[in-house]
């Protein structure tokens, strides 16, 4: 592991251990109150899980069309990051929407299209495990089919009569709760960052031990 | 690297502690601001529990439930990074001193 | 050139579409059994059933179509001719759109029949939807089902892989025909879905022809 994977990840864990105290600083919102400062967390995992499905899908074209296990490695660990914080973003959805819209889920464009992207991730973590000789590739063209639902995520919810808030929220933030907001997107950012490149470590660990034992067998 | 990682895991977890002194103070605070819904002009002075159940949802469980799964699920997943990242490991330092010893176990 | 020879192989044979066709219209039934009430089968089911015959029977031939190529080993000797890789990818889609298009033919009536739907009254505008979520549906479930010729356990995979990318053609499917069965019609919300539809299918086309190459070389 690089040198500053250590300071970096030590930085963002003091910076996730003060993002609280910035959220409960933050004015609370008119109508919705307490719950809504779920929003802290759930936007910047919104972020990074549709940014996690981009970069995906990128590394997977440039697997497909330069064929270098370099790009490989990464699309296999954004796709378990894209995963791991699409489900962030569908339990706290959820748990701020039972108060919220006084239900748990709607099927609405962004909420449908949203849980649909998790799926095709799901999909792919599924075809790289079990998919035998071959899903390397499989997976990376499922990756970018991922990838072209990201624009629909996002602009969705400004088409269409939703109930979910539109992205016109977030420019208009007050300060104490643009802070609060800018300061976990960082965390969340670093955060993506170091998970990344940790598990691009441990793919690459696995391909050195492939490589070890095909030594061996010579 | 396995320190590494010992040490990543454990410096999030101080990270649970302020969260959840956060939802407290939540608490207090929430009980000190009106729930936060302009009141609705009414006649007669209504109790709490004659509302609505929308409007009787307490939101701390929920807020702290929220949070608390979010900390689970980065601490679950970093754990579960370690847990992989060394048994990796560990088979390629078993493989690399064997072939240093000349030897296949 | 390979759609000419694909429909003379299942002209002769005809096993796929028969067992196809057959497959969607029991679909249907079952649907239609399952939710009547009080003697009726409900009207706003329809939409909604008649896309999901159309997705699962579309699954079933894709599937079918792909197995015969690969038990007769076919496909290898398709990459290995001259014609452009393009050109087999586009062939399979034609021959499957053919044949889901035969099966809506049969599928329309029968659902209209069925649930006492008026699905008849805008002939134009539903040939539109169909035909243009049937390009969409068709368009990823060939490249995938390609793709997935050599891989294992691909029956499993294929719907694994295939529905949540479809999503998005199967929703504006559905409410594009439910709107064309309401009684005053809003065509420009019609029109609406059809251009989203048709966009889907472009995106969808053209990622497709561009991974086709990369995804079935070795």
């Amino acid at each position: 592991m690089p040198k500053w994977f250590m300071p970096l990840a030590a930085i963002n864990a003091l910076m996730f251990a003060a993002s609280p105290f910035l959220i409960a600083n933050a004015d609370y919102e008119a109508t919705m109150g307490l719950v809504q400062k779920i929003f802290y967390y759930h936007l910047p995992s919104a972020w990074i899980f549709l940014i996690s499905a981009i970069v995906c899908g990128i590394a997977s074209a440039r697997y497909l069309f330069r064929g270098s296990p370099r790009h490989d490695r990464l699309a296999y660990a954004a796709a378990e990051l894209t995963v791991l914080f699409g489900a962030i973003v569908l339990v706290t959805g959820p748990l701020w929407a039972r108060k919220a819209w006084g239900v748990w889920w709607q099927w609405d464009v962004r909420l449908t299209a949203s849980l649909m992207g998790w799926m095709v991730a799901w999909a792919y973590l599924l075809v790289r495990r079990y998919g035998g000789p071959g899903s390397d590739k499989l997976a990376a063209g499922l990756a970018l089919f991922g990838m072209a639902n990201v624009p629909f995520v996002y602009v969705s919810v400004n088409y269409w009569r939703t109930i979910h808030p539109p992205t016109t929220v977030v420019p208009t933030l007050p300060v104490d709760m643009g802070a609060a907001l800018w300061f976990a997107v960082a965390c969340f950012l670093l955060l993506f960052f170091l998970l990344l490149r940790l598990r691009v470590h441990l793919e690459e660990q696995r391909a050195r031990l492939d490589s070890l034992y095909l030594s061996l067998d010579e | 690297m396995r320190a590494a990682v010992l040490v990543l895991v454990l410096l999030t977890a101080p990270f649970g502690a302020p969260a959840f002194a956060a939802g407290a103070t939540g608490f207090g605070l929430a009980g000190q601001q009106p729930d936060a819904q302009p009141p609705k002009p009414v006649d007669e002075f209504v109790p709490v529990s004659q509302l609505p159940p929308q409007d009787q949802l307490p939101a701390a469980p929920l807020l702290v439930s929220a949070y608390a799964f979010v900390w689970l699920a980065l601490f679950g997943y970093v754990v579960s990074l370690g847990r992989r990242l060394s048994k990796v490991q560990g088979e390629v330092e078993r493989l690399e001193s064997d072939i240093a010893k000349g030897t296949r176990a | 050139m390979i759609l000419r020879k694909d429909l003379t192989v299942e002209v002769r044979s005809l096993e796929i579409a028969y067992t196809t066709l057959f497959f969607a219209v029991s679909c249907v039934l079952f649907f239609a059994f399952a939710l009547v009430k009080e003697g009726k089968a409900p009207e706003d089911g329809a939409a909604g059933i008649l896309w999901i015959a159309i997705a699962f029977s579309g699954t079933l031939a894709l599937g079918r179509t792909f197995e015969r190529e690969r038990q007769s080993e076919t496909l290898r000797a398709l990459l290995m001719a001259p014609a452009a890789r393009p050109a087999i990818y586009v062939g399979k889609l034609l021959s499957i759109i053919a044949l889901l298009v035969a099966a809506e033919v049969v599928l329309v009536p029968l659902v209209a029949f069925l649930f006492q739907v008026p699905l008849l009254a805008h002939p134009f505008w539903l040939a539109a939807v169909l035909v243009t979520g049937t390009i969409g549906f068709a368009a990823v479930g060939t490249l995938f089902s390609a793709m997935l010729v050599r891989a294992r356990s691909r029956d499993v995979l294929l719907p694994v892989l295939l529905y949540p990318i479809t999503v998005p053609v199967i929703i504006a499917g559905v409410r594009a025909t439910a709107e064309l069965l309401e009684p005053d019609v809003e065509l420009a919300l019609v029109r609406f879905w059809v251009a989203l539809l048709v966009a889907l299918d472009v995106v969808f086309v053209t990622l497709a022809l561009w991974t086709f190459e990369p995804l079935m070389t070795d």
